[in-house]
């Protein structure tokens, strides 16, 4: 993973559930590439479409609400989101980002300092994101330790089969 | 050390005396439930970490709820994929097309007992702590992490009691008492929060009514919900598991706990309006709207004691020409004893549509969607923009009576009224 992340931004509200993230009914597609065509249909069909590989989601508060589903986090990976930064995270969300290997930041009040189309700079370990639009840098929580871990390892499965003896004992 | 029922659980399953809210632990877990949707997923990524078989094939339960009967070559696809794991892995709880939705099929079957750590691949396995589990949702990548060791990762979380007081008027319910707390706190209001219900009435609730409460709990961010248990949760469970278990209660003056105090007394039906949960407002600011699909069912309102308020409500009436109602039994044995109490003839005569026990519309990915334009008055737990079918429909969330009476007129209805 890198620490240095820098790409453009795409803006979304508050409470961007994960049936907007993925629509239930391609639930039943398991391939990452595949997800990735339908990331944000529940509110931009074209979304896919328009990403570059890098660019950054800013959000505003409890992103990822609603279901279970790891396709939501895959689905935004898959296209090349670099990282999630939103005011903050719904919990099952949270985890199975982490879990995929995709990066999330909170930052408070974040989405009335971005303009969608703004040129990000972050860097994980400073905790600083710069919108090098306006000039102006804010802060980024980091992530704990043992989660930097999992997605240093490129997700949780690769960090599993590291640890796998440890945890059985 | 005074602590919550949700950390007595959690330290009971990582082994440890004494555990404080905020610490990370690893507990073991008794219950791992995954379904026809994320199932796959889950086993895609349990077979990557190189593990042969599952830590226990006994703790697993495999489920088919969501597409049932496949509905698209991909879930027969991925229903075979399910089989052959447990039959390669010789996991003894499955349950086929046949049985309904988990969080109904579970607790029938006796796989939740209080006390015990539950996980799912399905948000609302916060369900099962309406008999004093520790239930919660997790994604694919956590549930291979429990395949394979039997385990998980846990932040233990504060406690959010909702002391529930004062008298439920007539035709007002569990679902009315949580939209309300939703709306009140927001869709986040809990967030990374155990969500305790208590009070006289939360014991005066059947098993089934504190269901819906725990249900909704994720609703609100929570992590997890949770009634204490008492004589009802001990009777429900009688004939339904062998398994030992014990009771766990919050001490009061647990440090991690915050109490929030809700009033009930006057509470009108509540409706959760289009697009977000946390959209709730009293049935007398929405009455009169048109709907185009009434449907009851779901983990959170399927259950035979909803079927029975609605039969009792649509009984000798028919349903609105404007309006097709579909009914989905939450279980076989829901099913069943509707059948057997004369429930569903009252339905079938009335215009309703009768399905098998599945998620039906609930998640917009099987049957009964709704299309452009159309509205749909929903007993499930989510309203989410395109959450039923087409991103241009709409979706409302009530009790099982609101349902009922708005069938028959076509409209938002207050069954208070009628
Ligand atoms: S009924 Fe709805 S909320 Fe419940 S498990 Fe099925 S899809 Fe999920």
């Amino acid at each position: 993973m890198d620490k240095k992340i820098k790409g453009k931004s795409w803006k979304f509200g508050d409470d961007i559930d994960t049936d907007i993230i993925l629509p239930g009914r391609y639930l039943v597609i398991t391939d990452e590439d595949e997800l990735a065509k339908h990331a944000m249909e529940g509110l931009d069909k074209k979304f896919p479409e328009k990403v570059e590989k890098g660019d950054i989601i800013i959000a505003g508060k409890n992103f990822g609400c609603g279901s279970s589903r790891e396709h939501a986090p895959i689905a935004l990976k898959g296209l090349g989101i670099s990282v999630v930064v939103a005011e903050s995270f719904a919990r099952i969300f949270y985890r199975n980002a982490i879990n995929v290997g995709l990066p999330l930041l909170e930052s408070k009040n974040i989405s009335k300092n971005i303009t969608e189309g703004d040129e990000l700079e972050i860097d994980i370990n400073k905790g600083i994101l710069k919108n090098l639009n306006s000039g102006k840098e804010f802060e980024v929580t980091g992530l704990p330790d043992f989660m930097l871990e999992i997605l240093e390892k490129g997700g949780l499965i690769n960090y599993l089969k590291e640890n796998l003896a440890d945890i059985k004992n | 050390m005074e602590m919550t029922m949700a950390e007595k659980i959690l330290a009971k399953s990582s082994g440890k005396k004494e555990i404080n809210a905020g610490e990370i632990v690893m507990a073991n877990i008794d219950v791992a439930m995954t379904h026809d949707l994320t199932g796959p997923l889950s086993i895609e990524s349990f077979e990557k970490i190189g593990v042969d078989k599952v830590w226990d094939p006994e703790k697993i339960v495999v489920l088919f709820d969501h597409q049932v009967p496949a509905d698209s070559l991909e879930a027969a696809g991925n229903h075979i994929f399910m089989r052959k794991f447990v039959k390669e892995q010789k996991i003894t709880n499955f349950y086929d097309v046949r049985e309904g939705v988990c969080h109904q099929v579970l607790p029938e079957k006796g796989h939740v007992v209080p006390g015990e750590v539950i996980v799912g691949s399905d948000s609302h396995t916060c369900t099962h702590g309406a008999l004093g589990a520790f239930s919660t949702g997790i994604g694919s990548t956590d549930m291979a992490m429990v395949f394979a060791t039997g385990k998980l990762w846990f932040k233990v979380p504060e406690t959010i009691k909702f002391h529930i007081e004062g008298t439920l008027e007539d035709h007002v319910y569990a679902k009315d008492v949580v939209l309300n707390i939703i709306g009140k706190i927001g869709a986040d209001g809990a967030t990374y929060k155990a969500c305790e219900f208590s009070g006289e009435i939360t014991h005066k609730m059947s098993v089934s009514e504190r269901m819906v409460l725990c249900n909704m709990a994720i609703e609100m961010g929570g992590k997890t919900g949770l009634v204490e248990p008492d004589n009802k949760t001990i009777s429900y469970l009688k004939n339904r598991t062998h398994k030992k278990y014990e009771i766990m209660k919050t001490d009061e003056d647990a440090k991690s706990l915050e109490t929030m105090h809700v009033d009930v007394n006057n509470l009108e039906p509540q409706i959760a309006c289009p697009h977000k949960v946390d959209n709730v407002k009293p049935i007398s600011q929405v009455e009169g709207t048109p709907i185009d699909q009434v449907f009851l069912g779901s983990c959170t309102n399927g259950r035979f004691e909803d079927l029975k308020i609605a039969a009792e409500i649509i009984k000798d009436q028919q349903i609105s020409n404007k309006v097709r109602m579909l009914v989905i039994p939450a279980s076989r044995e829901v099913y069943t004893k509707a059948m057997d109490e004369g429930l569903l003839r009252i339905f079938i005569d009335s215009g309703a549509l009768i399905c098998n026990p599945c998620c039906g519309p609930c998640l917009g990915g099987h049957v009964g969607l709704i299309g452009p334009g159309e509205v749909s008055l929903s007993t499930s737990n989510r309203n989410f923009l395109g959450r039923q079918g087409s991103t241009e429909g709409e979706v409302y969330l009530s009790s099982a009576a609101v349902a009922a009476v708005s069938a028959i007129y076509g409209e938002i209805t207050d069954p208070r009224n009628k």
